[in-house]
């Protein structure tokens, strides 16, 4: 096997020297200077630029035509309906601008290819020109800088107290939730208390004894929600595509995202018409060897469906067990 | 004006004292450990080239592996072993692969072989200086540089495998051999590989802006010198002033690693047990490392923009518009690339109002980098141009500059980035803007100093091919790939098939990797001719491409000390090209006013 690897290269190079060899010879042969060759040689690779950028546009909106389908679907959020119209706003803007620069770019080229005894427009510079397309982009950009800062601000408001808080928990290599039951307030969790009955080391306070622990994310249907993410081990990331959403999750601190989901599973698989269709949740940072299979199904419900669903799912702490005294950190550790 | 003149003159002075040598030398100290900076661009350019060839080897190996998921391939048991095993590649090796291929691109190829390259070579040449300010580091600079790459190398060999948490190193995974396998011995080396390649790099950096400031010739004021001496000098400055941030983010990580601190490692439970370390901040570290990691991306391409600033304007024939505003534009983004680095932290949870910051501070980074490409298209204009195959790949810069530039606004926008932020739309925006541009202009830089390096032309017609395989190709891989990454899906995946719905991408990600075969052949093409010209190339005219640089005045059968009797004197600014009331269409540098009187104008300098 190798030897027909070391074979094939040398294989290889003994061609290119032989074509080399006669690339050379006959142009030696023909006689021209270096100027006439670059004469004779300017005009065919500018007509190939030329071409290039020809076929290069159209197949440029033949595949954005083409690949539109596999696109992720219309945003299931209220936030992600805003984003992606700004993005729309913004590509409308930029395929503009390249398709206008990439046109002068390759069509200088072809109109101000190289031709004999003439010479260039001696034209170092002109001030006003300078000016004008420095003040041109920077009002462009001020633009699309006010409207999405405008919309930032609103996405990452965490003052918002409406929503159903939600644990979404990470490490090597799987997510799971923790619903933070009728008080709405999740029991605090630390990294000390981790044992084999309290897989996220939650501490055993009044707000935890309510609070539900499972291996699906399950939301409510325009009913707002805000996510706690934290890791165990190293940093992972919480993408939600179709909601368009996504934040890290850090050991050692908790981070948060709120929004509002707007369309349900069942309605989402009707309208792309994919029985089949899921929403979910892909780790979005690279945390190890099974990063890729890192995901975890998420399901957009009516409160009916997820009142039905939250009822089966585990409690954290076992309903007749009593409440710790004083701090769960003095279990004795195990360090290796 | 006084200071250069006798700065000038002691130089000519020492300018015998080299001669004296130039006998005695061996091939030990004229091969190897030589501190002629001619010598150490070639050793810098050749080591680039075969890291290119190793990184994007790799590269052709995880394209096989996301275009076939599912097919055998046996070779890869013959070339990896236990990597490869029934022809799968490894997951874990996967990763691997990713890692050591970014870095050994951004910092192999893309730094340490783009500007140790050239500005070694150009720097003394273009300014009319004997050598470096200082010989012994600038060899220092390359056996450091040599030294990191061989760490690289050996790195693929440690049983646990190389390091394997993408090329910007996150703690804990970085710091936790329990989290992969590639954080064991491999990381270690990959952290000595770097703070060699740091150290490396600030030699050469402190050089190169010392011989700028100091040994100019007689007339070189800063405002003549060629765009490429003002590109490679803002670059050596910006890696000054943020390299060492990254030798002590890497320093950290190391005690973090070997000693057991906890700077970046806090509140961790792994492999069934907590660990001691509290307090520290995983966030501390993507701080520091984009502290230099963002001005990075502007290291790799400020100095292609230099070449190609230079070449367009030898190949158009005519000056480089906006010579003036080139250079503000460069100093600009230098200055805004050093406070842009959050842009890459969005979504870490860090405060929105500091995002917002980061966000008017990198949308700014778009208005000088719009003013060069429409200065590039200016200089176009009206020019008589001539397409040699440098002169093609500049413009090829120009092209991936626009396209990869643009998606950056969008990635800036940290609204829009939420949903973009590490998917494949990230990844072909940084191939197109900063692998491609600053290939492209590496490639142009090539062949247009070839002659100057091996005093030989590259072969013309397989500079064409090669440059049409790899237009075409390059943009067949990398532009498919945003609409992967619009698709939601994340980078650094081994396979996308874990969720259905990616399964309609398969004929994508096919599609790229059949251009990125492409592309390979097309670089084996500019192998080839790179070494064929090198022993059996055309001999080159003193002069080929017709320039004003001074560097084409020196003997192309490099003699040490540059120039063999006085060192010319600059009377006039680079770009004298097609000047009106001149015969011919170059004016070099060399030629003082009164020996033009038809052409002078008031605004001459
Ligand atoms: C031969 C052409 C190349 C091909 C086909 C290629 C392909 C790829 C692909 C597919 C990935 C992403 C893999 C993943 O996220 O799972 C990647 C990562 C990367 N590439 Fe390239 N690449 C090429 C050349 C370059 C060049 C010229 C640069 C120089 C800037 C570069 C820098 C990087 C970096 C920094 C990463 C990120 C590594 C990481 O995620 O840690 N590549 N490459
Ligand atoms: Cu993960
Ligand atoms: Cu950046």
């Amino acid at each position: 096997m190798t030897l027909l690897y070391i074979l094939g290269i040398v294989f290889f190079i003994v061609v290119m020297v032989r074509i080399m060899n006669v690339i050379n010879l006959s142009e030696e042969l023909s006689g021209e200077t270096p100027d006439e060759q670059i004469a004779r040689e300017t005009p065919i690779n500018a007509m190939g630029l030329l071409i290039f950028l020809g076929i290069g546009l159209i197949l440029f909106f033949v595949t954005i035509k083409a690949y539109m389908p596999y696109m992720l679907p219309e945003a299931a959020s209220v936030h992600g309906k805003q984003t992606d119209f700004l993005l729309d706003v913004n590509f409308i803007i930029i395929i503009a601008v390249f398709v206008l620069t990439q046109i002068a770019l390759f069509w200088f080229v072809w109109k101000y290819k190289y031709r004999k005894g003439e010479k260039a427009y001696y034209y170092p510079h002109n001030n006003t020109i300078e000016v004008i397309w420095t003040v041109a982009p920077t009002i462009v950009l001020a633009g699309l800088l006010i409207t999405g800062l405008k919309s930032w601000n609103e996405i990452t408001d965490n003052q918002r107290k409406d929503g159903m808080n939600v644990q979404i928990y990470s490490k090597q290599f799987n997510f799971v939730t923790r619903y933070s039951g009728k008080d709405n307030t999740l029991g605090q969790s630390y990294f000390m208390n981790i044992s084999d009955d309290n897989p996220l080391g939650v501490k055993k306070e009044a707000a935890a004894m309510d609070d539900k622990i499972a291996n699906e994310l399950h939301l409510v249907v325009n009913k707002p929600v805000m996510l706690h993410m934290n890791s165990q081990d190293v940093i992972h990331s919480m993408y939600l595509p179709h909601f368009r959403t996504q934040m890290n999750a850090v050991p050692g601190m908790t981070t948060t995202f709120y929004f509002v989901p707007t369309i349900t599973t069942s309605e989402m698989r009707r309208k792309l018409n994919n029985p089949k269709f899921d929403y979910v949740l892909l780790c979005n940072k690279i945390c190890g060897v099974s990063h890729y299979l890192m995901n975890m199904k998420v399901v957009v419900e009516s409160p009916a469906e997820f009142k039905v669903w939250l009822a089966g799912q585990k409690n954290v702490f076992a309903a007749d067990s009593t409440l710790a005294s004083g701090s769960a950190t003095t279990q004795p550790l195990t360090i290796n | 004006m006084d200071t250069i003149q006798t700065l000038h003159e002691s130089h000519a002075a020492d300018a015998h004292h080299t001669h004296h040598h130039e006998h005695e030398q061996t091939f030990w100290t004229k091969y190897l450990f030589t501190t002629d900076h001619k010598v150490i661009s070639k050793q810098f350019l050749i080591t680039a080239v075969f890291m290119a060839f190793l990184a994007m080897g790799m590269s052709m190996l995880f394209r096989l592996q996301l275009a076939w998921p599912d097919v055998k391939m046996p070779f890869l048991e013959s070339l990896l072993g236990q990597w490869g095993k029934d022809g799968k590649l490894d997951p874990g090796f996967y990763l691997a692969l990713v890692t050591i291929h970014g870095t050994i691109m951004v910092f192999f190829v893309l730094t340490g072989g783009l500007s140790g390259t050239f500005s070694n070579l150009l720097i003394p040449l273009q300014i009319g200086a004997r050598d470096m300010a200082s010989g012994l580091l600038n060899m220092l600079s390359y056996w450091f540089f040599a030294g990191s790459c061989l760490v690289m190398f050996i790195s693929l060999f440690v049983e646990s495998g190389p390091a394997s948490g993408g090329w910007t190193i996150y703690p804990p995974l970085s710091a936790l051999p329990q989290a992969i396998a590639g954080s064991g011995l491999g990381m270690d080396l990959w952290l000595v590989s770097m703070i060699f390649f740091i150290v490396s790099s600030l030699l050469g950096g402190i050089n190169y802006v010392t011989t700028v400031i100091n040994l100019r010739t007689k007339g070189m004021s800063m405002t003549r010198l060629p765009l490429t001496i003002w590109a490679f000098t803002i670059t050596a400055i910006l890696g000054i002033l943020s390299f060492p941030v990254l030798f002590a983010a890497a320093l950290l990580l190391f005690f973090d690693r070997t000693f057991g601190t906890s700077f970046y490692l806090t509140d961790i439970f792994i492999d069934g047990a907590p660990l001691e370390h509290i307090g520290g901040s995983p966030i501390l570290f993507e701080h520091l490392f984009w502290f230099l990691g963002h001005p990075e991306v502007y290291i790799v391409i400020l100095p292609a923009l230099g070449l190609a600033s230079e070449v367009i304007s030898v190949n158009s024939r005519k000056p480089i518009f906006g010579y003036k505003a080139m250079i503000g534009s460069m100093g600009l983004i230098a200055f805004l690339s050093c406070i842009v680095w959050g842009h890459h932290m969005f979504i870490t949870g860090m405060n929105p109002f500091l995002g917002s910051v980061f966000v008017v501070t990198t949308l700014m980074v778009a208005i000088p980098s719009a003013v060069k490409v429409f200065n590039y298209i200016a200089t176009l204009w009206r020019g008589n141009i001539v397409l040699t195959p440098a002169m093609l790949f500049a413009i090829g810069l120009v092209s991936f500059f626009i396209s990869g530039g643009l998606t950056g606004i969008i990635l800036g926008d940290s609204a829009l980035d939420i949903n973009i932020h590490d998917t494949y739309f990230v990844v072909a925006h940084f191939h197109i803007v900063m692998g491609a541009s600053a290939i492209f202009g590496m490639l142009a830089g090539v062949y247009h100093w070839f002659p100057r390096m091996f005093g030989r032309l590259m072969n013309k017609n397989l500079g064409y091919i090669h440059f049409w395989l790899t237009l075409i190709s390059v943009y067949g891989v990398f532009f498919p790939m945003h609409f992967i990454g619009l698709a939601g899906v994340p980078r650094r995946y081994y396979a996308n098939t874990a969720y259905a719905g990616f399964d309609n991408l398969v004929g994508i990600n096919e599609l790229i990797t059949v251009f990125a075969l492409l592309s390979g052949v097309a670089q084996l093409v500019f192998a080839f001719n790179f070494f064929y010209s090198i022993f059996k190339g055309k001999k080159s005219p003193q002069n080929p491409w017709k320039s004003n640089t001074l560097e084409w005045t020196a003997p192309l059968s490099d003699v040490h000390g540059n120039w063999p009797g006085e060192i010319p004197t600059v009377h006039r600014w680079p770009y004298d090209y097609g000047k009106p009331g001149h015969e011919d269409d170059f004016i070099p540098q060399t030629v003082p006013f009164s020996a033009t009187p038809g052409s002078n104008r008031p605004d001459d300098h």
